[in-house]
C-alpha cells in the first residue's frame, strides 16, 4: 500500500502543531486589541450634543474655571452637569439673540430639560466619586485631558478597569498639589520627586481592593 | 450509560469533554455579552427617566417642603438680615485666614468672570460683552453693610442673577469676606498698618523703586 501522504507532510504537520499557537495567540491578542479600541470604549470620539457647547472656547479661552458650572464635583460623587440657569447667568445677554442657543433659553422658559448626551458613563456596578479624587490631588485633566483644548468633548481615556488600576496601583505618577487640580495645562518639573511626597502629604493609599470601587 | 465518564455521547461519535468545554466557551463568546449589569434599573444624577412625566430621574424639590438639614431659619446667615430686616453690619462668624482663603478661591470661581480678578468690574465677560459690573472700589459700595454683598450674591442685582444654587451660604459669605480684603487692598491706610509690616513695606518701597524706575534714569 503506497503511502498516502508525502514524506513533506511530516514537516507540515509539525509546522502547523507550532502555528497554531501563534493563530490562537494571534486571535486573542485580535481581542484584546477589539475590546481596547474606541470601537468599545468610545475613548476619542467626540459626541454630538444638542447645542454644541464648546469647552474650549468657555474653559479655555474665556478662562471659566471649571467649578463655575461643575458646581458638586468637590463634594459629592457627580460632578454635575448644571442647570440651564448656569448657561443664562451670562447668556441672558451675551448671544441672546443666536439661533444656536435657542434650545437653552426653550428649556429656561419652559422648565424642561436639555437631553446632553453624556460622554463618560462608567457601568453601574462602578461607584466612582469626584470628591475624593479632587481632595487627594488628581487634576481633571488627569482623566478627562485637555478639555480645554476640546470643543465638543470627548472621552479621553478608556475608563476600563485596567486604566483605573494603573493609577490606584501607581498614584505617585499622577498625583499634583491640591491647588493645581483645576489648572489644565499644569505639568510637574519632576513627577518622580513629587509624586512620593504628595502620596505621603495627602496620605494616598494604593487602594486595589474590590470594594474601593465595587459594593 | 455508555462510555466512560469523561466522554459524552454524540449520535454515533465520541467527543471529548474539553472539547465540549471549549465550543461551549466560544458560544457564550459568540452570543456576546448582556449588559443588564453595565446599566442597571436604577437612576444615576440627572439620567434620564422613563417613570416620571417631565422625564428626569433628579426629582426637583417639591415647592412647600424643606428637605432635612436644609431648614434655614438664621436670618442672619441665610438673607444677611437681622431680625429687624436690616442687612447686617458684618459676616455672622469669625472671619479667620481659612475663610478669606475660601473666600479667595471661590471669588475666582463665580464673580471674576465678570467682576475681574481685582474687582474693577472688567472680567472676560464684560470684554465679551456683557453689561459692565460697578467697581467694588467705589465709595458707595465700601460704605455699604456686609449683608448687601450678601444679599446680591444670593439673589442677585440687575443684569447679575443669584448665586445661591452655584454658592453655598458659608462660601457666599467668604466672598464677602474677600471683597472686603479686595477693598481694603486699593485703599490702605498706611497708619493703620502694624509698625512691623511698615517698616518692611518702607524697605520694599525703597528696594524696588530703582528697579521700576530703571537704574539708568536714576
Amino acid at each position: 500500500m503506497p503511502q498516502v501522504f508525502h514524506r513533506s507532510a511530516n514537516t507540515f504537520s509539525k509546522v502547523s502543531i507550532f502555528g497554531a499557537l501563534f493563530a490562537l495567540a494571534a486571535v486573542v491578542y485580535g481581542l484584546a486589541l477589539i475590546n481596547r479600541s474606541s470601537y468599545v470604549t468610545w475613548a476619542g470620539v467626540a459626541r454630538e450634543q444638542p447645542v454644541p457647547f464648546s469647552h474650549r472656547h468657555h474653559a479655555g479661552e474665556l478662562g471659566i474655571d471649571c467649578r463655575y458650572c461643575h458646581t458638586t464635583v468637590e463634594r459629592v460623587a457627580s460632578a454635575g452637569v448644571p442647570p440651564t440657569a448656569t448657561c443664562m447667568n451670562c447668556h441672558s445677554q451675551i448671544w441672546r439673540m443666536s439661533p444656536t442657543l435657542e434650545p437653552v433659553r426653550a428649556s429656561y422658559r419652559d422648565g424642561t430639560s436639555i437631553p446632553w448626551v453624556r460622554v463618560h458613563d462608567l457601568p453601574d456596578f462602578v461607584y466612582f466619586n469626584h470628591s475624593i479624587h479632587v481632595h487627594k490631588g488628581i487634576g481633571c485633566q488627569s482623566c478627562h485631558g485637555r478639555i480645554d483644548e476640546m470643543n465638543l468633548v470627548w472621552q479621553e481615556s478608556s475608563l476600563q478597569m485596567e486604566w483605573c488600576l494603573d493609577c490606584h496601583r501607581n498614584p505617585e505618577r499622577h498625583v499634583r498639589p491640591r491647588k493645581e487640580i483645576f489648572n489644565m495645562a499644569w505639568k510637574a518639573d519632576d513627577q518622580a520627586v513629587l509624586g512620593p511626597a504628595l502620596m505621603r502629604e495627602y496620605e494616598i493609599e494604593r487602594r486595589v481592593d474590590c470594594n474601593v470601587c465595587h459594593r | 450509560m455508555s462510555g466512560r465518564a469523561s466522554t459524552i455521547v454524540v449520535g454515533r461519535g465520541r467527543l471529548r469533554a474539553p472539547v465540549v468545554v471549549w465550543v461551549l466557551a466560544l458560544v457564550v463568546l459568540g452570543v456576546g455579552c448582556r449588559q443588564d449589569m453595565h446599566d442597571q434599573p436604577k437612576y444615576q444624577p440627572l439620567e434620564a427617566s422613563a417613570f416620571f412625566a417631565d422625564g428626569r430621574a433628579s426629582r426637583p424639590v417639591v415647592p412647600g417642603t424643606v428637605a432635612r438639614g436644609q431648614l434655614r431659619e438664621d436670618s442672619r446667615l441665610y438673607a444677611g438680615r437681622d431680625s429687624a430686616g436690616s442687612f447686617v453690619e458684618e459676616v455672622p462668624f469669625s472671619v479667620t485666614r481659612a475663610v478669606l482663603d475660601r473666600g479667595h478661591e471661590r471669588y475666582d470661581i463665580y464673580c471674576s468672570p465678570c467682576h475681574d480678578r481685582v474687582g474693577n468690574g472688567n472680567g472676560m465677560i464684560v470684554q465679551r460683552g456683557f453689561k459692565r459690573p460697578p467697581s467694588l472700589h467705589e465709595e458707595r459700595l465700601r460704605d455699604t453693610p456686609d449683608g448687601y454683598f450678601f444679599q446680591v450674591v444670593t439673589e442677585g442685582f440687575g443684569a447679575m442673577k443669584g448665586y445661591a444654587a452655584q454658592v453655598p451660604p458659608r462660601d457666599r459669605w467668604a466672598i464677602v469676606a474677600y471683597i472686603r480684603a479686595l477693598q481694603l487692598s486699593q485703599h490702605a491706610v498706611l497708619a493703620e498698618w502694624p509698625l512691623e509690616t511698615r517698616a518692611e513695606l518702607a524697605r520694599g518701597a525703597s528696594a524696588s523703586a530703582p528697579v521700576r524706575r530703571g537704574p539708568a534714569h536714576d
